[in-house]
């Protein structure tokens, strides 16, 4: 059967909606979804033996995680995308969540799979997965927010769908031991005020983590959404570090040391450093500030039907607590409104906004701010631009700006 | 049980250990014992890193640059690279030895890595050619960015100043006008259709 594409779709949504507005239309003649048959009215469909592992309709072909070529030397040491844009409520799914890899996807045996605890410690040991799951467990929804996401955004506007600018973000849920249990079990000496984690990839990722964080609500993670991790988010274990950097979660996770100081390893120093305008970079610049963006519309969801009823929904999250409140404005900041957030609000965790509008098919520019928990109110890109300049790459957590045009397209734009 | 512990997990052979714990500190804690020159390392790099990297760490089209950037921190255009930007030679023999070359990593013995090192350092010139890189004359080498970096100060220069009751009504002296579109640039994969109709 021949898919239909998601342009089609939103055409034929265009040409009903253009008969709606101006209020509840009459429709001209009968509509044939209604008077004739279609095959699944009529004919079986497939028994419940087909589809052992579901996927997707067929019809959402298109909710797909997307890359950007020119922005990497290949594919291995490189991103993709969560399509936003698609996704509603505030859990990723898992085959959407994006990947960010720098020795691609590693293969795990579980079965062959260790993680080691060694350096400042009492006993030094060594867990397999078999060991880990007999361990006290806990659930939790945490965002994971990539370092750079919407970095291609700091010189100004660049890429066009909020895939594209904010989709280096997941949600889900783990399913894992607290890191305090792991390391109690090993005996952290009075001198270990550092963790170093590693991963088991080719690319031997390590991040230097501070004990109190580490003891704090680190988990080390098998499940994410109730199943085991996939592959690309470090099947069998990962390292789930809530409110920080992506970076630091280190993947197929194998080994932690603990030490008295910082390891200033690759990752923590040419990478994930912030270079200011004066030529001199801050560093271990861990949490993810406050920030949101509008999903719907954007760019690769633009108005299809029409003047009238008009649902503005996004998602917000901070590294630092939870987002009580998000604002947003259809004029570029001159009036702004409250949003109503809906769903579950849990700390550093995504969170879902609505602002519904009677649209009057005049063009707007649309912007959300969120405030997080703390009090701080999520700042323009040209507040962060002057303490920080154009060139730090990360922790771009500025207001996004779409400009939606009377025909309901959206493009991504920067505003004075 | 253990004590303070649920006795699981077993205890940790030293060469075990010794296998997976090649991490290098700032102040030496970790380095192998070895050494390398800068001739043993060129001959290293145009072998196993050139084809990426470029003959003199100047990089191969979207790879790593290696070598020079000297001074372009501040500049709009800043060039990162081992010599320009990198504070700690730790980093520079961990991260050899643990991932590179790429598709290939871990197939470097510590001579090899320290070679390869005292290397990359004469092409950024920080060392002679003459010079010898061992875990004895590591403490000699300072990095010309050593100072660059400083703790997160995010908390003193912004979480403060960014904490307020926000404008809600006539907040802006003027309209907003739009400065910068995306769609001028053109750059987002899948836009060859007009924007705004969704892409493929």
């Amino acid at each position: 059967m021949k898919t239909p594409t998601r342009r089609a779709f939103l055409r034929g949504a265009a040409v009903a909606g253009a008969a709606l507005s101006g209020g509840r239309a009459m429709a001209q003649s009968a509509d044939p979804a209604i008077t004739e048959l279609r095959p699944w009215m009529q004919q079986l469909g497939e028994g419940v033996d087909a589809r052992p592992y579901g996927h997707p309709s067929q019809y959402e072909a298109h909710v797909v995680r997307r890359n950007v070529p020119w922005l990497t030397a290949d594919p291995v040491s490189s991103v993709n995308f969560t399509p936003l844009h698609e996704l509603d409520g505030i859990i990723t799914p898992n085959g959407l969540c994006f990947e960010r890899h720098h020795a691609g996807i590693a293969e795990v045996d579980p079965a062959e799979h260790r993680l080691m605890i060694n350096g400042l410690v009492e006993r030094p040991l060594v867990f397999t997965m078999a060991d880990l799951m007999r361990f006290p467990r806990v659930n939790r929804v945490h965002f994971l927010e990539c370092a750079a996401n919407s970095g291609m955004e700091w010189a100004g506007a660049q890429l066009n769908g909020c895939q594209y600018t904010h989709g280096m973000i997941h949600n889900v849920m783990y399913t894992g031991v607290p890191l305090r249990l792991l390391l109690e079990e090993a005996g952290v000496k009075a001198a270990g005020t550092w963790l170093l984690a590693e991963g088991a990839d080719a690319a031997a990722m390590t991040r230097s983590i501070p004990m109190e964080k580490a003891l704090d609500d680190c988990l080390v993670a098998w499940k994410m959404n109730g199943e085991a991790l996939r592959p690309e988010q470090g099947y069998p274990v990962r390292l789930v570090v809530p409110g920080w950097e992506g970076n630091m979660w280190v993947k197929w996770l194998r080994r932690l040391e603990v030490g008295d100081q910082p390891w200033e390893q690759r990752e923590e120093t040419s990478k994930y450093t912030d270079l200011l305008d004066n030529g001199r970079a801050r560093k271990f610049t861990w949490e993810m500030d406050a920030k949101s963006v509008i999903t719907s519309p954007s760019p690769q969801a633009p108005i299809t039907h029409g003047k009238g009823p008009l649902v503005i929904t996004g998602v917000a999250w901070s590294g630092r607590g939870t987002i009580p409140r998000v604002d947003v404005t259809t004029d570029g900041g001159m009036t702004w409104h409250q949003a109503r957030m809906s769903g579950p609000s849990m700390d550093k965790s995504m969170h879902r906004f609505y602002l519904e509008i009677d649209w009057d098919g005049a063009p707007m520019l649309l912007q959300s701010r969120a405030m997080d928990s703390t009090g701080y109110v999520q700042p323009t890109k040209d507040m962060l631009r002057k303490v920080r300049g154009e060139n730090s790459i990360y922790h771009n957590n500025g207001i996004q700006t779409w400009a939606v045009n009377a025909n309901g397209e959206a493009e991504n734009v920067e505003i004075s | 049980s253990r004590d303070g512990g649920f006795g699981l997990g077993r205890a940790a052979l030293p060469e075990e250990v010794a296998a997976w714990d090649i991490d290098v500190r700032p102040d030496g804690q970790g380095l192998p014992r070895g050494s390398g020159d800068v001739a043993t390392g060129e001959e290293i790099w145009v072998e196993t890193c050139a084809m990426c990297h470029g003959d003199f760490g100047e990089a191969v089209g979207r790879w790593p640059q290696i070598a020079g950037g000297w001074d372009t921190l501040n500049r709009k255009d800043p060039v990162k690279t081992v010599g320009s930007y990198w504070p700690y030679l730790s980093t520079v023999i961990d991260y050899v030895h643990r991932a590179m070359p790429f598709g290939n990593a871990q197939s470097l013995e510590p001579d090899q890595v320290y070679a390869l090192t005292a290397y990359i350092l004469y092409l950024n010139n920080v060392v002679d050619e003459d010079f010898v890189l061992s875990d004895q004359t590591f403490a000699e080498v300072k990095m010309p960015n050593a100072d660059g970096f400083f703790m997160d100060d995010r908390p003193e220069t912004e979480l403060k100043e960014w904490t307020y009751e926000p404008c809600m009504e006539n907040c802006k002296e003027a309209p907003a006008e739009i400065v910068m579109r995306a769609a001028v640039l053109d750059v987002t994969p899948g836009t060859d259709e007009a924007a705004g109709e969704g892409q493929r």
